[in-house]
């Protein structure tokens, strides 16, 4: 269709949208926000006429670059390092991608404005185009890559597993509690406009230099729907600002959801691209580089700021306190380590850093080598099973963390770490901002205002405690993460695939059994707790313990 | 010969491709071969393409979710809460597993432990095949009223016709185009499983699309047809007293809660008895004999999209639950209510529309015949899912 034919188009299919004369569509979910009745413009413009050819224009280009992979033998050239890491990414991402979808319908009775519905049922199967392409991709990983392990289980994996746990924030968060807080605050202006280019864009690009052509193909497309999704979330926030009542609800949300998104996207994203790459050139660019110039100005500077004149209360708090977790306090290589702490929980194979990892580290993030350049060659001389156990048992300078109650990473820059008493329970945070969101931000209350459509933090939160007092051997068994001969994990920390050099439950049966941090915290005395928290506070950087004098 | 003098070149900084033999069977070791999804049981001996990118991404705590749902609603549930409809499969009323402390994952050995996970949707939609498919038909559609503009074939119609295309083709687009968004899409947040809901996401942009082929359908004839009206069925929807029963049904669909009782009104009842009626005995037949061989392509794409694909799966769905090895009796209960009074709406509303059979010149078959034959193609749907055709079809 011509441009000037799509205009008219979309002129037309204006009339399609009509008020009930009878009866009230169902009203499902609540909202605390209030929205005024105005004509408003579809931000989108998209006729279905033109929107299915295009799409299925895209999907030529996808799977004809699959068949092109396959056939020109792209797996010769992947970097297991890298694609290991997919085994984390593409068991998440369908999801989030899925509940994008369904969260949809969340916005049609709070947002009157059926001009908008339109460009929200779009945005469904846009979403719903995602997820099935993205478990398709993961598909054809599983055929093609040399180990299929973790793949194939993928989705069993990630609904048992705490990684994965963490992940389903950026799913569940979409499609519960307080509408516009979930489907219009937290999706679209925080995690598709800020997020999604770390995800879709940056992600891709370590992809392809990791010898992957595939992820970039497939991811770029999902990207190219995004910012229609980004125009539906620009145009409620607009109409939620008309209205000062919701101004305290959006800073409330802004603050929630930037922080939350910071939490677990800088998590995951940042040590797939700077821990999961063979691409050690010093020009490439850092996470933290593409950080400051994806999310900090694009996001923060050039979309949140300008919308500051409209009322919005931006949190640059909370921004400048991200960019210091990733930068000062090393927040994604403290994640890196964790992950690799606890490689035996996992369903990927994590591999170890060399001297041309510590080189890049060390030039890209000065002072690197120091704090965690011992603990990387301790996970290297632990790698292969000889007569030790897992590093997470041996003395490396590393003290296991506790896990935050909110964003579910654990709390890793020690000095950060607080504690509560929530709901009868000690918990522990990451960040005073994990524990604002716990026991501020999701109550029935806010700032003495009523918030009765607010959301509710749910769930065993804390994935040790289901396995308080198990043999490790047993733990791995139970969540299925072992090979088809019976005993090799699908896990291994380095990438040999010879079988006499991979773990097996053999080596876990020797170990200590598994000590839920939270439950060991909610049996301490009074005096023992505090202490606890003293000590804890001191540890770190990279995880070790706080000098004995502490 | 001559030599050429080059300037040194700035090699481009580019990541260089390395030999890495990644690729499937360059090594034997555990699980080397297991090149298939092993957490899902298929419906069919093999695996699908589709079932490989659909089951499962929906999680349940009955299954696999060892750490629960991890955010709520105000009251403190989350994810897709069975009592969202009143239907029941097998093994609904069994506690979802109680897991703490040392519990472990508890997770369910005898997979599905639900019978909500057996449905599978018979035309296996997701991406690929629903972009193929729905572009297929805008393609077509195009092509269809481009081929008759070329040859002038509006010009066959007569006035009378020209007035009953403006009017009330034009005033269905409503009827897709409300319950796209607000019956369909608006479910596909509600089911149990991811079967469920990507099946009515699917239904959702059929019926969507459905309302804009006709809007612009409309749009073309305003620009071809000298007085052709392209505002007209703004009115008839609004104030045509014939239209009013249909308007009054799709409203009243709209408001209902129960998702399995919507999917059910909508495609089980008051597709076959208003939207087929209205379709396939009214268009179907009238514009042929008004000269009009145009408008039967465009709302035959709809027709196609309900009775060979949403149909399709919607009978599927419910034919597990009235077979269920745990709830057919109470399931049979809750449908006869839902079809005795959806029946008795749809057909107030399909009454409503009679006036419509004699207003072409040409008329189509008895309003009384097209209705006993959608009756009698809806009491087979019924039957064909083990329910008694409700009495109320009488009427
Ligand atoms: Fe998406
Ligand atoms: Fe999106
Ligand atoms: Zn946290």
């Amino acid at each position: 269709m011509s441009r000037q034919s799509v205009a008219k188009a979309h002129q037309k299919i204006q009339e399609l949208s009509w008020e009930p004369a009878y009866h009230e569509p169902v009203s499902q979910y609540g909202t605390d926000y209030t929205f005024r009745k105005a004509q408003k413009k579809d931000p989108l413009k998209q006729v279905l006429r033109s929107y299915f050819p295009m799409q299925e224009e895209k999907d030529h280009r996808v799977y004809g670059a699959s068949d092109g992979a396959i056939r020109g033998n792209m797996f010769r050239q992947v970097q297991e390092r890298w694609l290991e890491w997919q085994k984390l990414f593409l068991s998440i991402i369908p999801l989030p991608e899925i509940s994008a979808a369904r969260a949809m319908p969340l916005l049609f009775r709070t947002v009157p404005n059926p001009e908008l519905h339109n460009g929200q049922a779009i945005q469904m199967i846009d979403e719903v185009r995602h997820s099935t392409i993205q478990q398709n991709l993961k598909r054809l990983y599983m055929n093609n890559y040399i180990d299929p392990a973790g793949f194939n289980s993928s989705l069993r994996n990630f609904q048992s597993d705490y990684c994965g746990t963490i992940g389903r924030q950026f799913a569940e968060g979409f499609i519960t509690g307080d509408a516009i807080t979930a489907a219009s605050i937290y999706l679209t202006i925080v995690a598709e406009t800020a997020f999604t280019n770390t995800l879709f864009v940056a992600m891709p690009a370590e992809a392809a230099a990791n010898g992957d052509y595939l992820l970039p193909t497939v991811f770029h497309s999902v990207q190219s729907d995004e910012s229609r999704h980004i125009s539906n979330g620009y145009a409620t926030l607009l109409m939620a600002l008309a209205d000062e009542d919701n101004h305290q609800l959006l800073a409330r949300d802004l603050r929630y959801a930037w922080w939350n998104n910071h939490r677990v996207v800088d998590a995951a994203i940042g040590t797939f691209i700077e821990y999961g790459t063979k691409d050690r050139r010093k020009d490439r660019e850092s996470y933290a580089e593409m950080w400051r110039r994806w999310i900090y100005d694009d996001y923060y500077r050039s979309y949140l700021v300008p919308l500051e004149k409209y009322g919005l209360e931006i949190p640059h708090d909370l921004i400048e306190e991200s960019w210091n977790q990733i930068w000062n306090k090393g927040y994604v290589h403290e994640v890196a380590q964790f992950f690799a702490t606890g490689w035996l929980a996992n369903y990927w194979r994590i591999d170890p850093m060399t001297d041309k990892d510590f080189e890049w580290f060390e030039y890209k993030y000065p002072g690197w080598y120091d704090k965690y350049g011992a603990w990387w060659e301790n996970y290297n001389r632990l790698s292969m099973p000889n007569g030790h156990k897992p590093i997470v048992f041996e003395d490396v300078d590393y003290e296991y963390p506790h896990r935050c109650w909110t964003c579910m990473v654990p709390c890793l820059v020690r000095e950060d770490m607080v504690m509560a008493k929530v709901d009868g329970q000690w918990r522990t945070y990451c960040h005073e901002m994990c524990k604002w969101t716990d026991e501020t931000a999701f109550r029935p209350t806010y700032q003495g205002r009523q918030t009765p459509n607010m959301g509710k933090l749910i769930g065993h939160r804390e994935w040790e405690t289901l396995y308080h007092g198990w043999n490790w051997a047993d733990v791995v068994s139970d969540m299925g993460f072992v090979r088809d001969d019976g005993k090799t994990m699908v896990a291994q920390p380095h990438l040999d695939l010879n079988p006499d050099k991979m773990w097996t439950l053999d080596h876990l049966r020797k170990c200590p059994p598994l000590a839920s941090p939270n439950v060991l915290l909610n049996e301490m005395s009074d005096a023992e707790r505090t202490a606890f928290a003293a000590r804890y506070v001191k540890g770190g950087p990279a995880g070790r313990p706080a000098p004995a004098d502490a | 010969m001559t030599t050429t003098q080059d300037s040194p070149k700035t090699e481009r900084s580019v990541p260089k491709p390395v030999f890495t033999d990644a690729e499937a069977g360059a090594q034997v070791f555990p699980d080397s071969t297991l090149r298939h999804y092993n957490y899902y049981k298929p419906q069919k001996r093999k695996q699908s393409h589709y079932e490989d990118v659909t089951v499962d991404v929906q999680p349940d705590p009955r299954h696999y979710l060892s750490q629960g749902w991890l955010y709520g609603f105000s009251d403190g549930r989350g994810g897709y809460p069975l009592d969202w409809t009143a239907l029941k499969a097998w093994g609904s009323d069994k506690p979802s597993p109680e897991r703490g402390p040392g519990t472990g994952g508890l997770f369910v050995k005898d997979w599905p432990a639900t019978g909500w996970h057996e449905f599978r949707d018979p035309n296996e939609e997701w991406e690929l095949t629903l972009y193929r498919y729905n572009s297929n038909v805008v393609r077509q559609v195009t092509q269809n009223v481009e081929a008759a503009k070329q040859s002038k074939a509006f010009e066959q119609w007569n006035t009378n016709w020209v007035r009953f295309v403006e009017h009330h083709i034009g005033a269905w687009m409503h009827v897709d185009h409300g319950l796209g968004l607000y019956l369909y899409a608006n479910a596909n947040r509600r089911a149990p499983t991811n079967m469920h809901n990507n099946a009515i996401s699917v239904n959702s942009m059929h019926r969507i699309r459905s309302a804009q082929d006709l809007a612009l359908y409309n749009l073309t004839l305003s620009e071809e047809i000298e007085g052709f009206d392209g505002s007209a069925h703004l009115d008839t929807w609004n104030n045509d007293p014939a239209w009013q029963g249909v308007r009054d049904v799709a409203e009243q669909l709209t408001g209902i809660d129960d998702w399995c009782e919507a999917i059910f009104a909508a495609n089980i009842v008051f597709e076959p008895l208003v939207g087929e009626l209205f379709r396939s005995q009214l268009v179907q037949q009238a514009a042929p004999r008004n000269g009009d061989f145009v408008t039967p392509t465009v709302v035959g794409a709809a027709e196609y999209d309900f009775a060979e694909r949403d149909l399709r799966y919607s009978t599927a769905m419910f034919e597990l639950l009235t077979n269920d090895k745990e709830f057919a009796d109470h399931n049979k209960a809750i449908l006869s209510d839902w079809m005795a009074n959806w029946t008795t709406k749809s057909l107030e509303a399909a009454r409503k529309l009679q006036p419509l059979w004699s207003q072409p010149d040409a008329k189509p078959p008895r309003f009384e015949d097209g209705l006993d034959r959608v009756k009698n193609r809806f009491s087979g749907i019924v039957t064909s899912l083990g329910l008694e055709v409700p009495k109320e079809l009488a009427q």
